[in-house]
C-alpha cells in the first residue's frame, strides 16, 4: 500500500484570475512584498497496490486522465510505503 | 432524417428541463431525456448537453461528467458526424471530452454572472446559426456561470479565426464586440464555438431560456430553428 500525495499547478501561460484576486486582499492586509499568487490543488489517497512502479503507472493514469486537464495544469506526485 | 433532441441528464444537470420545454412546448420537436448512466442514445439526431453543475462541478467543471457512461456513446456520435450543442456546463464537458478546444476557468471578476447578454454572430454558415436573420445585430440571451472564461493560447486562437470557429462573441446591443461587454474575461469575448468539421457547437449562454415569448425573449429560438432546418432539408 502507497499513500500518495498529488500536486497540481496551473501552467505558467494560464491567468489565475483567484491568484490576482488574493494578491488583492494582502495588499489590503498591508502585505505588499508578495507577488504571482497562483493556486493550485493537493490531493492525497491511498493505492492498494505493492509494486512501486505499478502503483506509479497508476497514479501517472488517474493524474492525466481525471484529477488534471493537461491543457492548463501540471501534476507532480510522490508515494509513501504504509505498512 | 428524423428530427429528435436528446437531452442528457448528468447528476446536477440543472436546465436539462428548461432545454426539454422549450423544444418540446415552445417549439414543437421531438425530445428525449438520455440517462447518464445508459449507452443507448434513442435515436437522436441533435445531442443536447444542458447546462447545470454535473457532479457539484468537483475538481473541475465537467470533468467527472465527461466519463459517464453515454458520454462515450456522445463521443462516438460526434465523431461520426453526428450534431451535438453543449450549453453553459454542456461546453464545459465537451472542452474536457476534448470534442472543443480549449479551457475554461474562473469568471475574471470572480463572481457568478447572471444576466442578459448580446452575442454577435461570426458566422452564419454553420448549422447552428444558418437561420439567424441578417437584421439581428446582436442575439439576446441570458447568461449563468461562474467559469465562463475561455481561454485557449494563441497559436489554438488563430486557428479558430482562421477555420471560422467563433460562433458568438460577446457585444453590445448593435453587435460591436469591446471589452465592456465581456461579461467574463474571455479571450476575444469568445462565447461559442464550433469544432472544426461544425458539428458539434459549446456556447455559454442559454439560448433554452431565451425561447417562450412568455419570458421576454425568443432569440434562442433562431439557434434551435437553424439545427431543426438543417436537419429537415
Amino acid at each position: 500500500m502507497f499513500k500518495a500525495t498529488v500536486l497540481i499547478k496551473r501552467r505558467p501561460s494560464i491567468l489565475d484570475p483567484q491568484g490576482v484576486a488574493i494578491e488583492k486582499g494582502a495588499k489590503h492586509l498591508g502585505i505588499t512584498n508578495i507577488k504571482s499568487t497562483r493556486i493550485g490543488k493537493l490531493i492525497e489517497f491511498d493505492v492498494d497496490l505493492s509494486d512501486r512502479n505499478e502503483a506509479e503507472k497508476e497514479v501517472n493514469l488517474y493524474c492525466s486522465k481525471l484529477l488534471s486537464n493537461p491543457i492548463m495544469e501540471d501534476f507532480e506526485f510522490k508515494l509513501e510505503e504504509v505498512k | 432524417m428524423n428530427l429528435k433532441f436528446g437531452v442528457v441528464v448528468f447528476p446536477g444537470s440543472n436546465c436539462d428541463h428548461d432545454a426539454y420545454y422549450s423544444l418540446r412546448k415552445v417549439l414543437n420537436y421531438d425530445v428525449e431525456f438520455l440517462w447518464h448512466k445508459d449507452t443507448d442514445l434513442k435515436q437522436s439526431s441533435v445531442i443536447l448537453l444542458p447546462g447545470g453543475f454535473s457532479y457539484g462541478d468537483y475538481l473541475r467543471t465537467g470533468a467527472i461528467a465527461r466519463f459517464s457512461p453515454i458520454m462515450n456513446s456522445v463521443i462516438s456520435f460526434a465523431n461520426k458526424g453526428g450534431i451535438v450543442i453543449g450549453i453553459c456546463n454542456g461546453f464545459q464537458i465537451l472542452l474536457e471530452a476534448g470534442l472543443l478546444p480549449g479551457v475554461m476557468i474562473r469568471n475574471n471578476s470572480l463572481k457568478f454572472a447572471c444576466k442578459d447578454v448580446y452575442l454577435k454572430t461570426e458566422n452564419r454558415e454553420t448549422i447552428f446559426s444558418a437561420e439567424i436573420s441578417e437584421a439581428t445585430k446582436a442575439l439576446k440571451i441570458p447568461i449563468a456561470h461562474g467559469e465562463g472564461n475561455y481561454f485557449a493560447d494563441i497559436e489554438l486562437l488563430k486557428e479558430l479565426e482562421a477555420n471560422r470557429q467563433i460562433l458568438f462573441r460577446y457585444s453590445d446591443e448593435d453587435g460591436n464586440v469591446n471589452d465592456e461587454n465581456n461579461p467574463n474575461g474571455s479571450q476575444l469575448n469568445i462565447a461559442g464555438i464550433v469544432n472544426k468539421n461544425g458539428n458539434v457547437m459549446g456556447m455559454m449562454p442559454h439560448p433554452e431560456r431565451a425561447c417562450d415569448p412568455t419570458l421576454g425573449r425568443t432569440d434562442g429560438q433562431q439557434i434551435f430553428r437553424s439545427i431543426a432546418n438543417y436537419i429537415l432539408n
